[in-house]
C-alpha cells in the first residue's frame, strides 16, 4: 500500500491571507518548471505545487507527418536525450511495419546506441548538475553550485574531469552507431542502416577499460557521500511509492526491451510481464487544472493508490539482478539500504544512476567484442499495421511512444508518455515533503529554496524541449500577499548574480 | 591549420537551429567544391557543454556559430576570450565560459576562438527558419568561406567590425 502522506498540501483549504512564493524557473533541470508555495502569516506551508508552465504540443506537431520521418522528428524534443526518443519511436515504427523482433545485429546495434546514451545522460546529470550540491554542500554559496566551480577547485577538479570524459565517451559511442552525436540516423523501420566498422571498434575499445574505471570512481564517490551523511540522504524528500520498470522475462534489469513490472512499496510484485503493446489497458493519465503535465497511474489501483516512480531507482528496485558483474555487485550492496525492500529515498536516485553508468560501460565493452555488430542481416520486414507502440527505459525512466497511422502512412494520432510525466505525482509529493519538513515555519532564503530544487533534480526531470536559451533565464522568487501585492522579490540572473527588488 | 566550425542550437525551435543549419550547408558546399586543402571539422550541437573542450583541444582555430536573440545587427563576428562568469546555471554554457573551462581543465591557453552570431526572429516550436534568417545565412555563409581562406590576421581585423552590413 502506498500513500501520499503530504497530499493535504496539494490544495490549500483556506486561501485567504496566504502569501505566495514562486521558484520560477527551477534551475538545472531540462525545460521550464515552476514551484509555488502558499504560506500563512506564520510562514506555515499551506500549499506546495510543481507546475509545468510550457505546453509543448509536440504530439500535434507530429500529426500528419509520414511515420518514417517520426524517429528523426522526435529527436528535437530534447537536447539531452534525443537518442531515447529516437529509439522509442523506432520501436513503435517497427510495429507499424509489422516487425516485433529485430535481427541480432539490428538489436545489438540499437542496444549499443542506447547504452552510450544512458551513460552520457547519467554522467551529465550526476557530474554537471547534482555533484556540485553533493560535494560543496546543499547550503554552499549559490555561485559554487555548478560544474565550472567544480573544475576550478583543486580538490574536485579530477572528479569533474572524469565526469566530462565519461560523457564524451558516451557521445562517441552514439556517433559511431548513428554518425553524429545528436540527430544522427541509424534506426530504420525494421532494423538498422549500418554495422559498426573495425576502425570504430578500435576507437571505442581503446578507452572502454578506462571508462569502466572512471565509472567505478564515480560509484565510490556517491557511496562515500551517501554514507557520510546517511541520515540526511535517507530522510530528505523520502516518500513511499510503487515502482514501474521494464524487466527481462526472468526479472533481470533491462533498458531496451522487456516487459513492464510494477513493484509495490512493500516489495510485492503487483503486476509483471506486461507487454508493451498492452500498456493502454494498464496505465491511465489524470489531468489537473493547475499544470500542463498529466498524472499517470496504474489503472487497476486508481489515481490515489496507483501512482509510482520510474527511472534508475525504480529499475534497481524492480529487477532481481543485473547481467553485468560489477554493476550486480553494486546493486546487491545498494539494496541493503532498506534491508532488501525497495529503496524509497529520493536522493538514492543518484547512487542508482552511478550503478547504471557502470552497467552501461560493462555492456558496451561486452558488445564491442560481439561479431554481430560487424556483420549479418540488419533488416527484417513484415506486414504493415495501423498502430505501433514502443517502450524503452530512457535514462529518466519508462518512455512510451504510441502512434496510429492512416492508409498512406501519415500519423493520425501520437501519444508520448515521457519519463518525467510518470514521475509527476512523485515529484509533487517530494516537493510537499520538503516544504512540510524543512521549510514549514521558517523564514525563506535561497539555501532553503534550493532544498526544493534538490528534491526535484534527484528525479533528473526533463520538463520540455531544450534550447540553449534556457541557461539565460533568470530565477525569480516572489513573495505575494493575498491581494496580489508583491512584498519581496529576489532575482538570480543568468550569470549567477543576485538582485533584490 | 585545423579549423573547427561548431554550430549550436535546437533545430526544433525555429531560428534557434540556424547555427547547425549553416554548418551543415557549409560542410556540403566545402565537399562539393573539393576545397580539401584546409582541414576543417564540421560539428553541430544543441548547446555548448564542458566536454567540447576536447573538440577545441585538437584544432588550431575555432569558429562558433550561434543564433542571437535581440542581436542589434543581422550578424556579428567577434573574437572570444576566456571569462570566468557564472553563466552555467542550466544545461548550457556561454562560449566565453567554455574557454575558461579549457584554461581550468587543460591548464593552457585555448586556440584562437571566434563567434559568429546571426540574429534570429522566431524561436517557436516546430517552425522553419524565417525568410529573413535564410537571407542572413546566405550572406553569413559567404563571409565564413572568405574567412576560411584568410590568415588569422584577417580574422582579427574583421572581429568586432563585421556586422552584416559591410
Amino acid at each position: 500500500m502506498t500513500e501520499q502522506r503530504y497530499r493535504h498540501l496539494e490544495t490549500a483549504t483556506e486561501r485567504q491571507n496566504l502569501r505566495r512564493v514562486a521558484i520560477d524557473p527551477v534551475t538545472r533541470v531540462e525545460g521550464h518548471g515552476k514551484v509555488t508555495l502558499l504560506l500563512d502569516e506564520n510562514n506555515r506551508v499551506c500549499q506546495a505545487r510543481l507546475h509545468i508552465v510550457e505546453f509543448r504540443g509536440f504530439e500535434k506537431f507530429i500529426q500528419g507527418r509520414p511515420y518514417w520521418e517520426v524517429p528523426v522528428l522526435v529527436q528535437r524534443l530534447c537536447g539531452i536525450c534525443p537518442v531515447s526518443h529516437l529509439l522509442a519511436a523506432a520501436k513503435a515504427v517497427d510495429r507499424l511495419v509489422g516487425v516485433a523482433e529485430l535481427t541480432p545485429p539490428g538489436e545489438k546495434l540499437r542496444r549499443l546506441l542506447h547504452y552510450g546514451q544512458v551513460l552520457q545522460s547519467h554522467a551529465l546529470h550526476f557530474f554537471h548538475l547534482a555533484s556540485p550540491d553533493l560535494l560543496f554542500g546543499f547550503d554552499s554559496e549559490v555561485e559554487k553550485r555548478n560544474i565550472v566551480a567544480l573544475l576550478r577547485s583543486d580538490q574536485f577538479r579530477d572528479i569533474g574531469l572524469e565526469g566530462i570524459r565519461l560523457r564524451k565517451f558516451g557521445q562517441e559511442v552514439i556517433k559511431a552507431v548513428i554518425g553524429k552525436r545528436i540527430h544522427g540516423t541509424g534506426p530504420l523501420p525494421g532494423g538498422m542502416n549500418k554495422h559498426l566498422t573495425s576502425s570504430e571498434r578500435t576507437h571505442l575499445e581503446k578507452d572502454v577499460d578506462q571508462v569502466i574505471s572512471w565509472s567505478q570512481n564515480g560509484l565510490d564517490l556517491i557511496r562515500r557521500l551517501y554514507h557520510a551523511n546517511a541520515d540526511y540522504h535517507q530522510r530528505f524528500a523520502v516518500i513511499r511509492s510503487h515502482f514501474l520498470a521494464l524487466v527481462t522475462g526472468d526479472g533481470g534489469h533491462e533498458l531496451y526491451n522487456g516487459c513492464l513490472r510494477l513493484k509495490g512499496a512493500d516489495g510485492q510484485i503487483l503486476n509483471d510481464q506486461i507487454c508493451d503493446q498492452d500498456y493502454p489497458h494498464f496505465i491511465h493519465e489524470k489531468v489537473k487544472p493547475w499544470t500542463y503535465m498529466k498524472f499517470p497511474y496504474f489503472a487497476k489501483l486508481g489515481p490515489e493508490e496507483g501512482w509510482y516512480r520510474v527511472g534508475p531507482l525504480a529499475r534497481l528496485n524492480c529487477c532481481d539482478y543485473i547481467d553485468s558483474p560489477l554493476a550486480e555487485e553494486a546493486r546487491r550492496e545498494f539494496m541493503q539500504l532498506d534491508q532488501g525492500l525497495p529503496v524509497q529515498a529520493s536522493l538514492a536516485y543518484h547512487w542508482a544512476r552511478m550503478i547504471e553508468i557502470l552497467h552501461c560501460a560493462e555492456r558496451i565493452r561486452e558488445l564491442l567484442a560481439d561479431p554481430d555488430l560487424y556483420a549479418g542481416e540488419l533488416m527484417v520486414s513484415g506486414e504493415k499495421r495501423p498502430e505501433g507502440i514502443g517502450i524503452i527505459e530512457a535514462p529518466r525512466g519508462v518512455l512510451i511512444h504510441h502512434y496510429r497511422v492512416d492508409e498512406e502512412g501519415l500519423v493520425t494520432k501520437a501519444n508520448l508518455i515521457v519519463s518525467t510525466t510518470h514521475n509527476n505525482t512523485a515529484m509533487n509529493e517530494s516537493v510537499r515533503q520538503v516544504a512540510a519538513e524543512y521549510l514549514d515555519g521558517r523564514e525563506l532564503n535561497e539555501p532553503l529554496l534550493n532544498q526544493i530544487e534538490i528534491a526535484i533534480r534527484a528525479y533528473d526531470p526533463c520538463l520540455s524541449c531544450a534550447t540553449h536559451a534556457i541557461g539565460k533565464m533568470p530565477l525569480e522568487v516572489s513573495l505575494v500577499d493575498a491581494s496580489g501585492r508583491t512584498l519581496q522579490r529576489l532575482v538570480k540572473h543568468g550569470d549567477g548574480s543576485l538582485a533584490g527588488g | 591549420m585545423k579549423f573547427l566550425l561548431l554550430g549550436y542550437g535546437n533545430p526544433g525551435r525555429g531560428d534557434d537551429g540556424l547555427g547547425p543549419w549553416l554548418v551543415e550547408r557549409l560542410e556540403q558546399q566545402w565537399q562539393e567544391m573539393k576545397q580539401g586543402r584546409q582541414l576543417i571539422t564540421f560539428l553541430t550541437a544543441m548547446q555548448l557543454q564542458p566536454e567540447h573542450v576536447f573538440d577545441l583541444e585538437v584544432h588550431d582555430r575555432i569558429l562558433l556559430i550561434d543564433a542571437g536573440m535581440g542581436t542589434t545587427d543581422p550578424f556579428v563576428f567577434e573574437q572570444l576570450h576566456p571569462r570566468r562568469d557564472d553563466s552555467f546555471s542550466s544545461h548550457s554554457l556561454s562560449p566565453q565560459t567554455l574557454l575558461a573551462i579549457y584554461l581550468d581543465t587543460l591548464r593552457r591557453q585555448p586556440p584562437p576562438a571566434f563567434l559568429l552570431t546571426v540574429r534570429g526572429e522566431n524561436f517557436s516550436l516546430g517552425v522553419p527558419l524565417t525568410p529573413e534568417v535564410l537571407e542572413r545565412i546566405d550572406r553569413a555563409r559567404d563571409f565564413v568561406c572568405q574567412l576560411l581562406r584568410a590568415p588569422e590576421s584577417d580574422w582579427l581585423q574583421q572581429a568586432g567590425r563585421y556586422t552584416g552590413y559591410a
